[in-house]
């Protein structure tokens, strides 16, 4: 139990909250570290905010810091007109980042290592860049497909090829999160499984040996607060990327 | 992610779990999606009216007084170089008042100096042409004294020559004759 490495994506129900035909809705541990990062992403910004000070202290610089980058990101890649979205690729961004830390410590749940999660926020992302490229720009946003400069005979199959492209956004911008956080916390808890399988097995040589792969932990725990960051950003900068077609479907 | 699937079959011994890989579990479906929608409106309404109108403020009120500064900044400069210009004005005045009055006073020493020197001038003038004058007297006195001693020393001569004294009119002749030449 304790060496499974699968253990720890297991949904569990805390309490049922309502039953829709035969679906269950329940408050699981996932829903908790939901809640949790609620909580501490807005008591990060509320608290590191209390003092309004004109010369930040740390946790206000850190707000700061946060707001500016996902700010800067915003309108780096989708322009002035972006920053209309800045709230929500914030929210996406703030939320992505908090519970990929929260699911490094040990003994947490990690939210964005469920398909369904990464799924729901990638087509939020998708159906947001769809209804609003339409909204905003009618048929035109459908440009979006139709490169200019491209000879005639070639065009259905770049189109063809665009349209793919477009369609399977929200299946490698969903995948690469899920999979990248369901990959790295397997290896961890599969690394920390080799400790109490040598040190079982072979007794104290075994928990002397167990010294390498509880370095390799260390090692890789550095790496997955890089990879937990490094995703956030990316779903966040693509998430931009998507919006800036909705904004400027021209090419 | 069929990976994840084969390490699960590796590991797991039978019977650990009630179904499938957890991720793939859709009877955890709904509840998942039901409290993300709730986390993630929460969330985003709180960023939305919360969070991110007091940092944009703090920032924005901070490039504010930032905005403030350079433009107080700015002017305080444009004063102190006025303060400068006035002082220069100030220096350059006092420096040509300064060479007005040395030259005045210069010239004014120059005319007294010339006045002085002309009044010794014609003092000393004067004394020179009254030592001209006594020297002159002194010469005609000398120069009637010498007719006298001549007249008396030719009818001397005269006398022991001829053994009778001339006549004092021939003397005086004689003496003026020769003096003339």
């Amino acid at each position: 139990m304790a060496t499974d490495p699968i253990h720890q994506f297991q949904i569990v129900n805390l309490f049922p909250i309502a039953k829709i035909g035969n679906t269950e809705i329940a408050f699981t541990n996932s829903a908790a570290f939901m809640l949790t990062a609620v909580v501490a992403i807005t008591a990060f910004l509320v608290i590191g905010t209390a003092r309004r000070s004109l010369v930040p202290s740390r946790l206000q610089s850190a707000a700061e810091l946060s707001y500016e980058f996902v700010a800067g990101t915003v309108r780096g890649t989708a322009g002035a007109e972006g920053m209309k979205f800045f709230p929500f690729v914030f929210t996406l961004f703030m939320f992505i980042l908090t519970v990929n830390m929260i699911g490094l410590i040990p003994y947490t749940f990690t939210v964005t290592s469920h398909i369904i999660v990464t799924a729901a926020l990638a087509i939020t992302v998708f159906l947001t860049v769809l209804i609003y490229g339409l909204w905003r720009h009618g048929l035109h946003f459908f440009n979006l497909f139709v490169p200019k400069g491209v000879p005639i005979y070639i065009l259905p199959l770049i189109v063809f090829i665009e349209v793919l492209s477009f369609i399977s956004r929200p299946i490698s911008h969903s995948v690469r999160l899920f999979a990248n956080m369901l990959a790295g916390h397997i290896t961890l808890k599969v690394f920390a499984g080799f400790i109490v399988l040598m040190g079982g097995s072979l007794g104290a040589i075994g928990w002397a040996g167990g010294v390498l792969p509880f370095a390799m932990i260390v090692i890789l725990t550095a790496l997955e607060t890089l990879v937990a960051f490094l995703q956030a950003y990316v779903f966040a900068i693509l998430t931009c990327i998507y919006l800036n077609d909705a904004i400027h479907p021209g090419h | 992610m069929a990976e994840p699937l084969n390490t699960s079959t590796g590991h797991v011994p039978k019977g650990e779990h009630k179904g499938a890989f957890p991720p793939f579990q859709s009877q955890t479906f709904a509840s998942q999606l039901v409290w993300l929608v709730i986390a993630f409106v929460l969330l985003y309404v709180l960023m939305l009216k919360v969070a991110l109108p007091r940092v944009a403020k703090i920032i924005e009120n901070r490039q504010k007084r930032i905005d403030d500064d350079i433009a107080d900044a700015g002017k305080l400069k444009t004063q102190s170089d006025e303060a400068v210009a006035a002082y220069e004005k100030a220096l350059a005045d006092a420096r040509a008042r300064a060479q007005t009055i040395a030259n005045e006073t210069r010239e004014s020493q120059a005319t007294a100096a010339e006045a002085r020197r002309k009044t010794l001038e014609g003092e000393l003038n004067a004394k020179l042409a009254e030592a001209e004058k006594s020297i002159t007297a002194t010469k005609t006195a000398a120069m009637a004294n010498v007719r006298a001693i001549a007249e008396d020393a030719t009818r001397a001569i005269v006398e022991q020559l001829i053994g009778s004294a001339p006549s004092d009119k021939a003397v005086a002749d004689a003496v003026a004759d020769a003096l003339k030449r």
